[in-house]
């Protein structure tokens, strides 16, 4: 009985999650028979299940909303906002009894007021909610249920064959075994790869689980505040892992509170503002490469920075002369400061004391960073960008006083040579100073930070400049830095974890146990976080450097003994390979590693060399490898890059530390590692708008190409510099193309009542026959 | 009651440790030190794939350090979901003891007193029973 009941419970919860939203949406479009329907049954099965199970209170109230319901369906009663209020309360209710029942606590009677509510009929004004996209319910998938516990030994079980295959590696690479079993051995480690994967999506969720009550809550806040609100939501079917959206949960739910709260206005103050009385609230999830994208963007009021300097001053957090010269992004960044809020007054709905700085330090636990994007008067966009598991992350390997430390990559802002032209080191007391560029950044050395000896000079330290907490940036210097590796993570016992400066400890191929720094463990216990607010550390440079967006450049040494710089967010990681693994097969170089084959780049020859290194860059569906010979740094991509004569391999040249670096072109690299061979110039155009969907990329591209095209994604080029542009229907287009040169595709096969120009996307001989005419009569003067 | 305990010794004292919590007993040659950690902390080491916390018994006690040594000799036991190697002189059995624990009437020194849960006997010599888990604590303990 015990397990019927809990199997009754769980059920009751996730349907519960699911309904919620499926009730908002309803009452935004009460004709919409399908919700009801979803919604009468998920009642009538509850109602179902407590007849069966014997539990009276919970019988008792979903029968009195299924006769409500069933009232509703028979077109006796209209489902206005009163109605859909009881429901939910109704629904809440059911909610609280089947956790209470779970936890064997009591919940308070008053079920009576609830069902009468539930029986009341006034016509009252509607508050005007949509929720368009909420997806309808999806159809059985086949699926059971499991344990999370059982989830979570699998997942450490897997890890560990992760790290049992790497020292096996390791041995066998140190004793030299014979090749059938190094053959034997890949194949081992392939499928321990693949499995890792698998048990890895096991525990992914998608990310419609948190989003699914936020039409719910929407709905209430607004209403309670007398707003209006028109929500969008997208992405529901993104994945991400299970723990991380339990973390994510609490801070999502504070910035849409805020956004109703604060950056939403009144119906009135929005008419008098120009704008319509529905506010707008988007809610957004995608995947970008090995991170997930939440975004909450409204059309409020934007966060007024004047009026949040002037209460950070006021609240002692920054001096007025600082706050004077801080740059916008900074004084933005002033709303992650405990203790502030730009709300006038504490309400009940946002003024909970939790601020954004609890927001911010809950998404940087796990690795993840915030984004302000602000538009005062128009409205704010936050992002939040998180990684897609917590288990394995980037780290960079570092070494001081003989011993190697692992730093997570998402922290890294830069890395610099202590003795480059830009760099400077000053001593201020007994604190030391770097100044990179010309931006002054608190120092310390690894060595110092963990009471190692310092070695007596050994060569050239490197800084590693680090970016914990948004805008208290500041540096360690390492005596050496190693490689960037993918590391299993596990948490350190609390002995260890007490002393502030460590995340967790791995295993890498090394067989040596390697401790992960706490970039802002480091900053706290070290008192770095002190001196930056006291320190005049903003200084006016950095206002102008805040015009050109930063890109991490990765500087190594090519096989021709060049210096060259590659993009480093394609680079997914260095390895070194065995000579043996390379060869010149079907007319290429190829790279056979984990158990694949995938393209080789190599800018010359591979020498008489046993063993090379490779970088591998990725873009997301495609994989290459680049041979190099090795990595020297991580630098910042100069602003200003001399555009090679001619499109090839390289794109072009900057001037990094004074030298002249060919910066490679990665879109060369893909295009030319997919086969499409190095790309003319003297081809026509096309430009593809929607670069971001991978059926463009995937599916139309090889065919545009196939018809004589170069192609170009958006953002590559102007759509007016395309001999002809290629759109989706549903996208807008901000400039206006002649006829001839815009080619729309529809998704659907019918509707061709939008543009009567518009191809089916799979309609191949209508899609080529357009792009010919283009080719024909649509070349540019 | 009949327990299964492992005899071994520390600072060259006779104890016994329940083997419920024990996993295995193994030998160290390397240990990644961890800056910053309490004394009693020799280190991380890895086991198979994965990775222990070295616990110096003889600091864990309010001893002096033992004499550094190539071999570790080490009982790794499983403590709140994290895996501890203790590092013990030497390692003698494993035995079925009878009866339970008594209460220690000798002055032990403050260490010892901490960590030890009772006197079991054993072919007529009496045994010191250890908490592993207050070895692990180490001198975190001891200071409170």
């Amino acid at each position: 009985m015990d397990d019927i009941l809990a199997e009754f419970i769980a059920e009751t919860r996730e349907t519960l999650e699911a309904v919620a939203g499926e009730l908002v949406a309803w009452e935004a479009n009460p004709d919409d028979r399908d919700r009801l329907d979803t919604i009468f049954r998920f009642v009538h099965t509850v109602k179902g299940s407590c007849g069966f199970l014997d539990l009276p209170r919970l019988e008792k109230l979903s029968h009195a909303a299924e006769d409500v319901l069933s009232e509703v369906r028979d077109g006796k009663r209209a489902a206005d906002t009163r109605l859909v209020s009881a429901v939910l309360a109704v629904i809440d209710r059911i909610g609280e009894l089947a956790e209470a029942i779970d936890t064997g606590e009591a919940v308070p009677d008053g079920d009576d007021l609830l069902i009468a509510a539930l029986r009341v009929e006034h016509p009252v004004e509607p508050v005007e909610i949509e929720a368009q996209s909420v997806p309808v319910m999806r159809g059985n998938i086949r699926s059971i249920r499991i344990s999370l516990d059982l989830l979570d030994r699998m997942m450490s079980g897997v890890s560990d064959l992760v790290l049992a295959r790497n020292e096996l590696s390791r041995r066998l690479q140190d004793t030299g075994v014979d090749p059938s079993i190094e053959g034997s051995f890949e194949r081992l480690s392939a499928c321990v790869g693949d499995m890792r994967d698998t048990i890895t999506r096991t525990r992914m969720q998608r990310i419609e689980k948190l989003f699914s009550s936020i039409p719910r809550m929407v709905r209430d806040i607004a209403g309670e505040l007398g707003k209006s609100v028109d929500l969008q939501i997208d992405g529901g079917d993104v994945e991400l892992d299970r723990e991380m959206i339990e973390i994510i949960r609490d801070p999502l739910t504070h910035i849409i509170r805020n956004a109703l709260d604060h950056g939403i206005e009144s119906p009135a103050l929005r008419e008098k503002a120009g704008k319509s009385a529905t506010g707008r609230l988007r809610v957004s999830a995608r995947q970008s490469g090995n991170q997930i994208v939440i975004e909450v963007g409204d059309d409020g009021r934007g966060i007024d920075t004047e009026r949040l300097v002037a209460k950070a001053v006021a609240a002692g957090v920054v001096t007025f002369e600082r706050a004077d010269k801080l740059s916008k992004e900074a004084q933005l960044a002033l709303i992650f400061e405990p203790g502030l809020s730009t709300a006038k007054s504490v309400t009940a709905i946002s003024g909970r004391g939790v601020g954004m700085d609890v927001v911010r330090s809950n998404i940087e636990r796990i690795g993840g960073v915030v984004d302000l994007d602000n538009a005062p008067g128009k409205g704010l966009a936050i992002s939040i960008r998180v990684p897609l598991t917590l288990t394995i992350i980037p780290a960079l390997t570092v070494s001081a006083a003989g011993q190697s430390f692992a730093i997570p990559r998402s922290a890294i802002q830069e890395i610099v040579r202590e003795n480059s032209a830009s760099v400077s080191l000053e001593r201020v007391g007994t604190a030391m100073v770097a100044r990179i560029r010309d931006q002054r950044i608190p120092l310390i050395s690894l060595e110092a930070v963990l009471g190692l000896p310092e070695e007596a000079e050994q060569g050239v330290r490197s800084l590693v400049v680090l970016n914990p907490t948004g805008g208290a940036n500041y540096a360690i210097s390492v005596a050496a830095l190693h490689d960037h590796q993918e590391l299993v993570i596990r948490p350190s016992c609390p002995a260890i974890m007490a002393t502030g400066v460590y995340a967790g400890m791995t295993l890498p191929d090394t067989g040596r146990p390697m401790l992960l720094l706490d970039p802002a463990g480091i900053a706290e216990t070290s008192g770095i976080l002190a001196i930056t607010f006291d320190d005049d550390t903003v200084i006016e440079a950095v206002r102008e450097a805040d015009a050109d967006e930063r890109v991490s450049m990765l500087l190594f040494r090519d096989l021709d003994g060049a210096e060259r710089a590659v993009r480093l967010a394609v680079v997914e990681r260095i390895e070194e390979v065995a000579s043996a693994q390379i060869r010149f097969a079907a007319g290429r170089l190829r790279l056979s590693i984990d158990g694949r084959i995938i393209p080789l780049v190599s800018f010359d020859t591979l020498a008489e060399r046993d063993s090379v290194g490779v970088l591998r860059l990725n873009d997301g569906a495609v994989e290459l490898a680049y041979a190099i010979d090795e990595v020297i740094d991580i630098v910042a991509l100069p602003s200003e890059i001399v555009r090679a004569k001619a499109d090839g391999i390289v794109a072009g040249v900057a001037l990094i530390d004074g030298r002249q670096i060919e910066i490679l072109d990665p879109y060369w690299l893909f295009a030319e590692a997919t086969g499409g061979g190095p790309t003319s110039s003297e081809k026509p155009v096309c430009l593809l708008s929607s670069s971001e969907d991978p059926w463009t990329r995937e599916v139309l591209r090889p065919l545009v190409e196939a018809a004589g095209y170069r192609v170009a994604f958006a953002g590559d080029l102007e759509p007016a510099d395309a001999d002809i542009v290629i759109a989706s229907d549903a996208e807008p287009l901000e400039t206006e193309l002649p006829p001839g040169r815009l080619l729309r595709l529809r998704n659907d096969i019918g509707a061709r009542d939008g543009d009567p120009s518009s191809v089916y996307r799979y309609d191949r001989a209508g899609l080529m026959t357009a792009l010919q005419a283009g080719r024909a009569g649509g070349h540019r003067p | 009651m009949n327990d299964l305990y492992l005899i071994a010794h520390i600072a060259g004292q006779r104890v016994a440790l329940a083997t419920e919590a024990i996993d295995s007993v193994v030998h160290v040659t390397h240990t990644t030190s961890v800056p910053l950690a309490p004394p009693h902390l020799m280190g991380l080491a890895a086991l198979r794939s994965r990775v222990i916390t070295m616990i110096d018994t003889r600091i864990a006690l309010g001893l002096d350090p033992a004499e550094p040594r190539a071999t570790l000799t080490t009982v790794v036991v499983n403590l709140d979901g994290h895996q501890y190697g203790l590092v013990v002189d030497m390692v003698e059995d494993v035995c079925a003891i009878a009866g339970v624990p008594a209460p220690v009437r000798s002055r032990l020194g403050a260490g010892w007193a901490r960590a030890s849960l009772g006197l079991l006997d054993h072919d007529g010599a009496s045994l010191l029973l250890i908490d592993p888990a207050m070895l692990a604590a180490g001198n975190l303990a001891l200071a409170a």
